[in-house]
């Protein structure tokens, strides 16, 4: 008796099952009030996320090592001749640069005068910065976001600079309790405002997939170089004018500059600092940039 | 409940290696989409329904951790598993040729589609560059991973139809 009404039970639940074009429709609904949601009101995972982030996180670490420690071997040994080679020729080079060095530091009290002039004595030190390491990278092969291992537990919050030791890396664009998004310089979707150092033009600097693919470098536009001082090779640094960055960061240098159709504006490319490809450890600014509303306010 | 478990942890599995390992061994600087390995296969292997859920969860995943906007993947990975579903009656597990044109052509739709609305749409025209560049060599890649991760989803995918169909004749 018991087993027939297992049986039965079986039987009704299968006539009950629903059409599946009807679920993706129903589905199809919640997705598009998703990405509404998201778009207009700024939604995002929410508990569901934070929820997901305290399952895929720790896994998500311990796998990144595991595939760092790959291509730190494999690259080791693939690359042990020619490290062997360079050896010998560095060697030449530390005595020409320890050379070098000794005019440097005459020229050095020179520079310092410089950088104050140039509003760029708030050099990297001066920032308050966290150490996070890298532990995962976007999914596809189309964007350049990255997870840290910091969220707001240890008090990076959305819109902190990403720096690593040579330079500007991204921005964080969103935070979860143990985790925090990056979106790289490089990415397709990133905009800077940045300002060529030797002449303090200021520019956009805008990352883009094809330029990156083919030759390592992202793009620079509307460059107001009325002299025509800029060079390739200048330095080009974080804004003091952009809203988003902290001033004085190292972006890239320059590598090809053409005037634009209108005879007023250059643009060109810029080559990053960064070696996104190998990035492992960062540092998070945790200095937001003071919003013109905050010095109001002071 | 067996399945929804099993399939949850090859869905978990692929992620966290699409997101790490694969990204840091990438060569040529692309990884593999095994996400939509996961997707299309389930979807000609079980049905629309199946592959729906499949490609809403694989979806998700990458809405929660990477996307700047939610739901765009969960949709994108939806329909594709939902559109495998269609071929289920032509599928048969000793032929390999199927499941391959599947895989291939549900890749090139799913980077189609992410490049036309998130790409196109920001006035990036070079379709041909992007093609070469991205879609093809990923496609390649991802045919790669399918040779081994296919035949996985296939054994795993057999092992529990057998177990299924064995708790159901308990009890007739």
């Amino acid at each position: 008796m018991a087993v027939f009404g297992v049986r039965m039970a079986r039987v009704k639940r299968k006539k009950k099952t629903i059409p599946a074009k009807y679920i993706l429709l129903v589905l199809t609904g919640i997705c598009f009030l998703l990405m509404l949601g998201s778009f207009a009101l700024g939604w995002t995972s929410g508990p569901v996320g934070t929820a997901a982030s305290y399952v895929f996180i720790p896994m998500q670490k311990g796998l990144t090592t595991v595939g760092n420690w790959m291509s730190d071997k494999t690259s080791e040994l693939t690359s042990l001749k020619d490290v062997m080679k360079e050896n010998e020729a560095l060697k030449i080079q530390v005595d020409e640069l320890t050379d070098e060095l000794n005019t440097l530091k005459l020229e050095q009290y020179d520079t310092e005068d410089l950088r104050e002039l140039l509003a760029l004595d708030n050099s990297y030190s001066e920032y308050n910065k966290l150490s996070a390491s890298v532990i995962g990278k976007d999914a596809g092969n189309w964007f350049d976001t990255f997870l840290i291992d910091k969220g707001s537990e240890d008090g990076v919050a959305e819109g902190m600079n990403v720096i690593t030791g040579r330079g500007l890396a991204g921005i964080v664009t969103e935070v979860g309790p143990n985790y925090a998004k990056v979106r790289a310089i490089i990415d397709d979707t990133s905009s800077v405002s940045g300002m060529v150092l030797s002449t303090s033009d200021n520019c956009i600097i805008k990352g883009n997939l094809q330029t990156m693919d083919d030759r390592q470098m992202i793009t620079f536009s509307n460059l107001k170089d009325t002299e025509g001082k800029v060079a390739v090779g200048d330095q080009v640094v974080t804004s003091y004018i952009s809203s988003e960055y902290v001033q004085g960061l190292l972006i890239g240098y320059i590598s090809e500059i053409h005037v634009n159709s209108n005879n007023l504006t250059k643009s060109g490319l810029i080559t990053p600092v960064v070696d996104f490809e190998h990035v492992k450890h960062v540092l998070v600014i945790t200095d937001l940039k003071t919003t013109t509303e905050s010095t109001e306010e002071q | 409940m067996r399945r929804k478990i099993t399939v949850f942890i090859i869905v978990l599995v692929c992620f966290l290696l699409q997101t790490t390992l694969f990204q840091s061994i990438s060569f040529l600087t692309v990884a593999p989409n095994l996400l939509i390995i996961v997707t299309a296969s389930f979807g000609f292997m079980r049905g629309k329904k199946e592959g729906m859920y499949i490609g809403f969860l694989c979806g998700a995943l990458i809405d929660i951790f990477y996307a700047q906007i939610l739901g765009g993947y969960a949709l994108l990975f939806m329909y594709i598993g939902y559109l495998n579903g269609f071929f289920r009656k032509l599928f048969f597990p000793e032929d390999f040729k199927l499941p391959m044109v599947l895989i291939a052509a549900s890749d090139f739709l799913y980077n189609f589609m992410i490049y036309f609305f998130l790409f196109l749409f920001r006035n990036r025209l070079e379709f041909t560059y992007y093609l070469s560049h991205v879609i093809l060599p990923e496609l390649v890649y991802t045919l790669l991973m399918m040779i081994i991760l296919y035949f996985i989803i296939l054994k795993i995918n057999r092992r529990l139809e057998e177990i299924e169909k064995r708790s159901a004749a308990k009890f007739v």
